[in-house]
């Protein structure tokens, strides 16, 4: 009871109605020149198989702000395209954030009636308090604060619409 | 390509018409603030902050939840709760940013116009 309260605390869900088809969702999550169009872009790479690599790499201006090559790494856990994506995701831009444990992202894609999709990200965030406040969303988005709330906000626009959000 | 997927915003309105709703009383202001102290709650943690009956709280758990602003998962026997700030964040990208751009850019206007008078 206990231990399953505090892995509630750690765990933080986001959701947000897409009217896009799950294949096309499930690109703009997996694909890199989908994920180079939204939120603050970046190519992301994914072996999607059990145990293959994913990494997330800098766009031109986070290089120019003297990011690394890679920002976020992790590994593919389960893959069941276009529906369920778990994989462990550690951003490893910050030595604070680096330093902290691993944590667990599950992607959900459901789809409903009427072509609308229901996207669901599931983050626990045990032993990376540092990673909770950066995914929360509570900064500017302006300054990298937007979290998932901000990328999900973004990622409806672009599919439904065909334009970037301003940021 | 993405144009396939252009919709009109008839179907958000009635999103964000639920969103407004659900904020707009005093309970559920509290019950998503319970939660954005402590996430992941169940329905009886919940209703040992109000003073209301079990009832009441699911009503109004309920309203949250067809708004989007809180959703329920299973953990084993317990149903928690979580809170969704998505809606929120879309509600402020849509309405807040637009009208502050604006304002911001009525400042910028008078900023340049009373500088160039002195």
């Amino acid at each position: 009871m206990t231990l399953m309260t505090d892995k509630a605390a750690t765990t933080q869900v986001y959701r947000v109605f897409i009217k896009a088809s799950p294949q096309v969702i499930w690109d703009a999550i997996t694909k890199p020149e989908w994920s180079d169009r939204y939120a603050y872009g970046g190519r992301v790479e994914y072996d999607l198989r059990t145990g293959g690599r994913y990494c997330h790499k800098a766009s031109a201006e986070m290089k120019s702000m003297g990011l690394p090559d890679e920002i976020i790494i992790g590994e593919v856990i389960e893959s069941d395209p276009p529906h369920k994506l778990v994989q462990t995701w550690h951003p490893v831009w910050d030595p604070d954030s680096a330093a902290e444990a691993h944590t667990r992202l599950t992607y959900e894609i459901k789809e409903n009636q009427g072509g609308i999709c229901t996207v669901t990200i599931i983050h626990d965030v045990a032993g990376a308090p540092i990673v909770a406040g950066m995914v929360s969303g509570q900064g500017d988005p302006a300054q990298g604060g937007g979290g998932w709330p901000w990328v999900l906000s973004d990622l409806k626009t672009l599919l439904e619409t065909g334009q970037r959000m301003a940021a | 390509m993405t144009g396939d997927y252009i919709v009109t915003y008839r179907a958000d309105v009635t999103d964000e018409d639920h969103v407004f709703k659900a904020l707009a009383d005093p309970t559920r202001r509290f019950l998503l603030d319970l939660l954005f102290q402590r996430d992941g709650r169940t329905l009886k943690e919940l209703e040992s902050g109000l003073a209301m009956t079990r009832f009441g709280v699911m009503k109004h758990l309920k309203v949250l939840e067809d708004a989007g602003l809180v959703v329920t998962r299973r953990s084993g026997r317990e149903k928690l709760h979580f809170l969704n700030p998505v809606p929120i964040r879309l509600i402020h990208d849509r309405w807040i940013d637009k009208y502050r751009e604006r304002e911001v850019s009525a400042l910028v206007a008078l900023k340049t116009k009373l500088e160039e008078r002195e």
